[in-house]
């Protein structure tokens, strides 16, 4: 890194796409909970569940990322989708049976499986 | 043979929600398009879906129509019946999308928290530098590096009024300005990350969320004190949080925000992770630096202060993760942005670590000041199984236990003090009324004791007779004195021990002794455990009018404790009693009692 310009690079190119920038997001994120947490209730088997399946279905428009600890560990593994123009959507308490579904529904489908979503689950 | 079926919801929260109406509009416009021979109506069970109600579903597809009007009826048979056209307004899906599932940050558990040091954690993927430098990483590094001075810098920390997040609460400015004061040939930057408090894990949960804040911050702390090394000593209980970190410094050498010339201003500043052996004494700061030069961890007296003479007897600063996690964002948006939140002694957020008996167990973070009511009620979810909050332990087995009549004090450096406990790194254990707090302070001194390090007598003997005494009081053989003798030496332990570890060890005996007296005065005199916890001095006893004579106890006891003829009262013979507690779990009519 040479210079503050060359940072800004990066940034204007990688807010696009995590979805910083709204306006330039056209992409679908997944961010798969993988900290100390939800590894430990399991998360990179439904982490894996769900690059493959994506990989299957050639569903080229959605990244699949392991993210931090998301602060809601008893609901872990934790997955989020998040699509350009609309809210995040969490889902709670993963499998990689569960998780086949969500790539099935939403992301194929557009249909949010909206009984595993955190605010079905917990209310 | 039916060309579709149309299906409404009978159950009875379809039903309450008008069900039969649309029902009938449903026949009688059938009827009127003419399509009766064409189309089944059936009335069903209940989908599961009551709030949704009334629900009507058509097959093939099927289609799900959500909160369907009778007004609307004559819109489905003639558009979707007749044409085939699906209603998509009113289809239960379509409704989600538009209206939006309740998102995760309108939640109770996230409205009131406000993300500083969490702000990239389960949003960025940890081990990609790119998705940092996204969020605005590494921005701030190279700003100071390329427009203050590190004069400059320091001023915009102690402006701040951020402390030490590790516990301890220092200045974090001031400590800077002291290792930047003292001239050495050679400094070093370290990050205390021997996170050992019981229940406490938010160091951890930074750095593997986010683990190049910690990089750029020690790296902008090393421009302002004029130091080239940095270490990161780091529990080797943590093995992903030092994969994440390794990973990330391989990285931001790649990157060149770290090694030579970063930013092509000349400034050499690397990185490099110590790991401890999982002794609790290492974190505190004379200890971790004796151990990062190779030696046994053991503190040393002080003065001198690590800021004089430090790691390898050269000015050291020495910070914490989360105090670390905050430097980025305060010269990014200012010493004023920061200072704006918190209390007037205590700025910015502190993030927590809520458990036991807590709903939503998990990682926090929140402004200075919000009370512990907040904390627990709103953010935590409040108690589960109806059971009445009984005190709140923060500070690990530095710190002590906050009543339930302290519920509403703001939480900051102070107040916790002043009320016997102490911030400590962000450790949160919520107590209910079936938590013994004899019980809980003899637990954090077990702990001690096993974690002192044996270098200074008051700590290394002191520590133990403390817990003999708290267990000689659990077992019911505890006197009046026991107590003064308790109190006593607490004080000597405080005033007399080496280091941060022996002196705040008392601090659970002597905050449970402050506000939950009565509770020790019970074991003493009436040789009773209020909360029936202490197993010696409780006794399982059978209510013969409430038992119905079913054996099943009798058949469970490990110990054959219990008799009794079939249909006739059991009694345990207290003599082969062990109190394990299995026949009050097995027993049916709640017959067993505990005295």
């Amino acid at each position: 890194m040479k210079s503050l310009e060359e940072l800004r690079e990066i940034r204007e190119r990688m807010r696009a796409e995590i979805g910083l920038d709204k306006d330039r997001f056209n992409k679908t994120r997944v961010v798969v909970g993988m900290a100390t947490c939800g590894l430990a209730s399991g998360a990179k088997p439904v982490f894996d569940a769900l690059s493959n399946m994506v990989n299957e279905k050639g569903l080229t428009n959605v990244s699949v990322v392991p993210t931090g600890c998301i602060g809601l560990c008893q609901y872990e593994p934790i997955v989020e989708v998040i699509e350009p123009g609309k809210d995040k959507v969490t889902y709670i308490k993963m499998t990689p049976e569960k998780v086949l579904e969500i790539v099935d529904q939403h992301l194929v489908r557009g249909n949010i499986v909206r009984k595993y979503t955190i605010s079905e689950m917990v209310g | 043979m039916y060309r579709s079926h149309v299906l409404v919801c009978g159950g009875s929260g379809c039903t309450s929600a008008g069900a039969p109406k649309i029902l009938e509009v449903l026949n009688k416009e059938i009827a009127k398009a003419g399509i009766k021979n064409e189309v089944s109506v059936v009335e069903t069970g209940c989908h599961g879906l009551c709030d949704y109600a009334p629900i009507v579903v058509v097959y093939p597809g099927p289609t799900f129509y959500s909160k369907v009007r009778p007004e609307d009826i004559p819109e489905i048979v003639n558009e979707h019946l007749v044409n085939g056209q699906v209603v998509s307004r009113l289809v239960h899906n379509a409704e989600i999308t538009d209206e939006g599932i309740k998102s995760i940050n309108e939640t109770d558990f996230y409205k009131k928290q406000y993300r500083i040091a969490l702000r990239n954690c389960g949003i960025i993927n940890p081990e990609n530098i790119e998705e940092y430098i996204a969020t605005g990483g590494y921005e701030a590094l190279g700003r100071v590096l390329t427009q203050y001075t590190p004069e400059q810098v320091i001023q915009i920390i102690i402006d701040s009024g951020l402390r030490g997040r590790g516990g301890g609460g220092f200045p974090t400015g001031i400590k800077w300005k002291l290792a930047r004061a003292n001239d050495a040939d050679q400094k070093y930057v370290c990050c205390n990350a021997d996170e050992g408090d019981p229940g406490a894990f938010m160091d951890r949960s930074v750095l593997e969320g986010d683990p190049h804040v910690v990089l750029e911050a020690m790296t902008i702390a090393g421009y302002a004190i004029g130091a080239s090394q940095g270490y990161i000593y780091i529990r080797a209980e943590y093995p992903l949080a030092v994969e994440r970190l390794n990973k990330a410094i391989a990285q931001a050498r790649e990157y060149g925000l770290l090694g030579k010339d970063i930013f092509g201003t000349g400034f050499n500043f690397d990185i490099e992770l110590r790991l401890g052996a999982g002794a609790f004494v290492c974190g505190e700061e004379t200890a971790l630096m004796t151990s990062i030069e190779g030696n046994r961890g053991e503190p040393r007296p002080r003065p001198p202060f690590p800021a004089q003479k430090g790691l390898f007897q050269k000015p050291t600063l020495l910070n914490n993760v989360e105090t670390y996690a905050n430097i980025p964002q305060i010269i990014l948006n200012g010493p004023e942005w920061f200072s704006s939140m918190g209390t007037e002694k205590s700025k910015g957020t502190k993030v927590f670590a809520l458990g036991g008996k807590i709903r939503n167990t998990g990682l926090v973070e929140i402004p200075m000041g919000t009370t512990l009511r907040e904390v627990v009620e709103d953010i935590g979810g409040g108690i589960p199984n109806n059971k009445k909050f009984k005190a709140a332990q923060t500070g690990g087995p530095s710190g002590g236990c906050i009543p339930a009549s302290k519920y509403d004090i703001p939480i900051d450096y102070d107040n916790l003090v002043g009320i016997g406990s102490m911030m400590g790194s962000g450790g949160l254990i919520v107590m209910d009324e079936d938590n013994c707090m004899v019980d809980i302070a003899k637990f954090f001194l077990e702990f001690t004791v096993d974690e002192s390090c044996g270098k200074c007598t008051p700590c290394r003997v002191g520590t133990k007779r403390l817990y003999e005494i708290l267990d000689k009081i659990t077992k019911g053989n505890g006197t009046m004195e026991d107590l003064d003798k308790l109190e006593e030496l607490c004080v000597y332990i405080k005033e007399n021990a080496l280091c941060g570890l022996g002196q705040s060890a008392p601090n659970p005996v002597l905050s449970t002794l402050r506000y939950f007296r009565d509770e020790y005065i019970a074991h003493v005199k009436d040789k009773k455990c209020p909360a029936a916890v202490c197993k010696a001095l409780l006794s399982y006893v059978i209510d013969p009018n409430a038992c119905r004579g079913c054996t099943l106890c009798a058949r469970s006891c490990p110990n054959n404790a219990i008799s009794g003829k079939v249909k006739e009262a059991h009694v345990i013979d207290q003599d082969k009693c062990v109190k394990c507690g299995v026949c009050k779990e097995k027993c049916r009519f709640g017959a067993i009692l505990i005295r």
